[in-house]
């Protein structure tokens, strides 16, 4: 089930024959597939299957052995991760996904950093364009406080939010940076329903405002529901790749879940 | 989002010379703004970037002999006979000189911090600044060594079309630290409340989460840096022309461990906090001469150090400001929601 | 060359302490994860202590260097426990600051009992040195190399065969799973800061004599102690005993060849240079940095 090779303008990430050890494991042997523009591709597979570390191989914070990563036609390989975000390409964390001593505001405030850039001596003397560029940025967060229904919280300290609340604020960073696409690590990990909900709520507002998204999760009836396709990553590689219904019931992938022992009607 | 000192500690502050008699006092107050202005540059390298930079005295003797040597001139043999001449240029232009090198000293610093991290970087940063002292002790041909370099001339501030004013005495210093230090204030203050300050506390919090948010993490480490160190050689210049001597020995530790007492009990990450720190240990000193020796009084310093670190982990300001909290609106922090530039 | 045998037999001597004072950081760095700026007040401790048995006492240089050693061992468990445990779980800078402020208190109590003016030890050693060829080495000199190869091998056997150097181990390899194997993580933190500070206090008692006892005496030491810790890699003993080696060489090279005066600069360029191109140590082995 390889992914056809897709034309570079359609094409939002694409992953080929990445692979990574770890002292010897190879923790991703042979990745290929890719995500399309406007797609949103869920990434499942059992636990220790390698999927954080795909995040990481293509968010810069790992290199890859072999293989290359390309966001946009543009290659990624040997890319800092400030830099890949910088392309458009970011990522959020499964832990520590906040700033914990600022308030909520601030770290909006902070998330929002990529949207423009700024030169020292502009910021010293506060030309008016600064001033207005400021401004600007203070109305910006307050809306994407407003998207993620956390206003009322603005000015309290990002770590005394409740654990969902932290999350959502993580999606707010992310988004603050006005990314092409956007990478979700295990998005409603430790929710309840209704703070699920929410995340799927948010993550459809997302995709309608024209933003890519690849996410990781555990979560099935989540992930099913909310991607246009999935991919299954086992052993370091995609047994099976397609829309979820189908992958649902394809037998490779039952079997990496629940092992050979079980035999399925 | 600037925070302005209020006017009234301003009159406050510019109003002294006109009413104290005490040259001794005010000799105090000169020395103890020229290291309030050291303290808010190792601030915002300790305080707002997170850096455990402990060489930080470096970039003020630095500050001090550039300048120095740029207004005495200097003529220095290098290997094989070649002579370096310097001819002596006017006062306030070694002050310039002075803070373009302690910056470009600062960028060495700076890019070195990224590639050494944590308790590494503090030995390293140390070592930085002995062996500045070192190099000053001994390139004699240079920096005369422990004779020091003496007859520093006083600052002239030249109007065009008005005349001259050369700051002799200590009334005129004093102001000319004054604006020094508002300057200083102000430069700080504008940084840290802006897209780069937020950047530079970002990477202090949580460096991973801070690339991952597009955010050049050696940039404004660099950054940072060099800003630092500029204020600190900034204040480096106006020690030495105000002493109008200067030797090694203000590279010595003590001094890095005087600005980062001031600091961290003032208060780390807060703008009001290296002024509070600063004025405190600054004046201390002077209240407790007459019951004890120096000796007793650093003993003093060091259990306070251990006190505040113990019981006020923030320091005095936050502390403080949470205490008044209390009566009034919940605390801010950098930014309220609300606040318009 | 015979100028070099005299330099390499200086830079042997020397390098021993230094290897104390080395082996005794690496260790507390190394499982405590502190920068311990009160190593070099260990190290004058030591000289001071000598000073207080051997000259002010007159109870013989010998004695003074137990007594010199087991202070030094005891004063750091009092440390430790006094300090360092309740910051147990503070950052980095708050327990470096705190170590400052003891720094400063140690050695203002040392400049403010003995005063600031150099003391001189006297030992029972003959005057005349020792002639091997070219090379002249006073008796002092040779005793102090001797008890300070001692230590270096008993510190060794210390941590490689006894249950405690055990458990040191153990703790700065993992230190959850040595918690959860048992190990009392508070009682190891006390013994390995113990141990150090008695090593640095050994070094100070053995170099006294050699040199004079200042109360600034310690912060050079401090400084070579970690210039030490980095070329031998984080809680290496055996990179810090050639560490100690290695050092004392660069110096005495360095003092011998290029000038007297930047004999001191050679551990601060050491540390920047190594720093600069292999952060984790000449010697150094996978380990955890924290």
């Amino acid at each position: 089930m390889m992914p056809g090779r897709a034309k570079s303008g359609d094409v939002a990430l694409s992953i080929e024959h990445v692979a990574v050890n770890f002292g010897g494991l190879a923790a991703i042997s042979d990745l290929n597939f890719s995500v399309k523009d406007g797609e949103i591709v869920g990434l499942i597979g059992p636990n220790g299957a390698g999927k954080t570390t795909a995040f990481n191989i293509f968010t810069g914070f790992l290199q890859p052995a072999h293989g290359e990563v390309r966001f946009r036609g543009t290659l990624l390989n040997g890319l800092k991760p400030h830099e890949i975000a910088a392309l458009g390409l970011v990522r959020t964390f499964q832990r520590t996904s906040i700033f914990q001593n600022n308030t909520v505001f601030e770290n909006v405030l902070i998330g929002l950093h990529r949207r423009r850039q700024s030169s020292v001596w502009a910021t010293l003397l506060a030309t008016p364009r600064e001033r207005a560029a400021e401004r600007e940025f203070i109305e910006s967060a307050h809306e994407i406080l407003r998207l993620l229904g956390l206003e009322r919280r603005a000015s309290q300290i990002a770590g005394a939010l409740a654990f969902g609340e932290q999350r959502l604020l993580g999606m707010g960073l992310a988004l603050a940076a006005r990314p092409t696409m956007l990478l979700l690590d295990e998005p409603v990990s430790g929710m309840n329903p209704s703070e699920t909900a929410n995340v799927m709520r948010l993550v459809e507002t997302i995709r309608a405002s024209g933003v890519t998204i690849l996410l990781v999760e555990h979560d099935m009836p989540m992930v099913m529901r909310v991607s246009d396709r999935i991919a299954v990553l086992n052993y370091g590689r995609i047994i099976a790749e397609g829309p979820p219904a189908l992958v649902q019931r394809n037998p490779d992938v039952i079997r990496a879940y629940l092992g050979e022992r079980r035999k399925r009607a | 989002m600037r925070r302005a000192l209020p006017a009234c500690w301003l009159l406050a502050i510019l109003s002294v010379p006109l009413w104290l008699q005490d040259q001794y006092i005010l000799h105090v107050l000169i020395t103890t703004g020229i290291f309030i202005i050291a303290a808010m540059s190792l601030n915002l390298l300790l305080g707002y970037t997170g850096q455990l930079s402990l060489g930080h005295v470096a970039f003020f003797g630095i500050g001090a002999y550039a300048s120095a040597l740029t207004t005495l001139g200097f003529d220095v043999e290098l290997l094989d006979g070649v002579h370096v001449v310097h001819r002596p240029w006017p006062a306030l232009s070694g002050l310039l000189v002075g803070v373009v090198v302690a910056a470009m000293s600062g960028y060495v610093i700076g890019r070195l911090s990224f590639k050494v991290r944590g308790a590494y970087f503090v030995i390293v940063s140390i070592s930085f600044a002995e062996v500045t002292r070192l190099v000053a002790l001994n390139w004699v041909g240079l920096t005369q060594g422990p004779l020091a370099l003496t007859n520093i001339p006083p600052f002239t501030l030249s109007f065009p079309g008005l005349g001259s004013y050369t700051l002799w005495d200590k009334a005129a210093y004093y102001y000319f630290v004054v604006a020094a230090g508002l300057l200083a204030y102000l430069v700080i203050s504008r940084l840290v409340g802006s897209r780069i300050g937020r950047a530079m506390i970002a990477l202090k919090e949580n460096e991973q989460l801070a690339s991952s948010l597009a955010i050049d993490v050696t940039r404004y480490l660099v950054l940072a840096a060099v800003v630092s160190a500029a204020v600190a050689g900034c204040a480096g210049s106006l020690y030495a022309h105000y002493l109008k001597i200067i030797d090694p020995d203000i590279f010595l530790f003590i001094y890095t461990v005087t600005m980062v007492i001031m600091v961290i009990t003032g208060g780390k990450g807060t703008l009001a906090g290296p002024i509070v720190g600063g004025l405190m240990f600054g004046f201390l000193p002077v209240i407790l001469r007459p019951f004890a020796a120096p000796a007793v009084q650093w003993i003093l310093y060091g259990a306070m150090m251990i006190v505040v670190v113990f019981a006020l982990p923030q320091g005095i300001v936050p502390a403080v400001k949470r205490w008044t909290a209390n009566w009034t609106s919940p605390g801010r922090v950098f930014c309220q929601p609300d606040d318009l530039p | 060359m015979e100028q070099f045998l005299q330099h390499l037999a200086n830079a042997v001597i020397l390098g021993g302490t230094y290897a104390l004072l080395g082996i005794g950081l690496t260790i507390i760095f190394g499982i405590m994860r502190v920068v311990n700026f009160t190593h070099g007040e260990l190290y004058a401790f030591g000289a001071y202590v000598v000073y207080l048995v051997a000259a002010a006492l007159g109870l013989g240089f010998f004695l003074g260097l137990a007594v010199a050693v087991t202070a030094g061992v005891l004063l750091g468990a009092l440390m430790e426990i006094a300090l360092l445990r309740p910051m147990r779980n503070a950052d980095i800078d708050t327990v470096m600051l705190m170590m400052i402020g003891a720094w400063i208190i140690m050695q203002n109590s040392e400049l403010f009992v003995w005063g600031g003016v150099a003391k001189a030890i006297v030992t029972p050693f003959p005057e005349a040195p020792l002639v091997l060829g070219p090379v002249s080495i006073s008796w002092l000199r040779l005793f102090v190399l001797l008890i300070a190869l001692l230590l270096i091998v008993a510190t060794y056997l210390l941590i490689h065969r006894t249950r405690l150097g055990k458990a040191m181990r153990a703790t700065f390899q993992d230190r959850e799973t040595a918690a959860l194997m048992g190990v009392d993580i508070d009682a190891i933190h006390t013994a390995t800061f113990a141990i150090g500070s008695g090593l640095a206090a050994a070094a100070g008692a053995l170099l006294g004599p050699v040199f004079l006892v200042t109360p600034t005496m310690g912060d050079l030491a401090s400084l070579k102690a970690f210039a030490i810790v980095i070329l031998g890699g984080l809680g290496n003993i055996t990179g810090a005993t050639m560490g100690g080696f290695i050092l004392a060489l660069v110096e005495e090279i360095g003092a011998g060849y290029v000038s007297s005066g930047y004999r001191d600069a050679m551990g601060f360029l050491i540390i920047i240079v190594v720093m600069l191109f292999k952060p984790t140590g000449l010697f150094a082995r996978a380990e955890r940095i924290g």
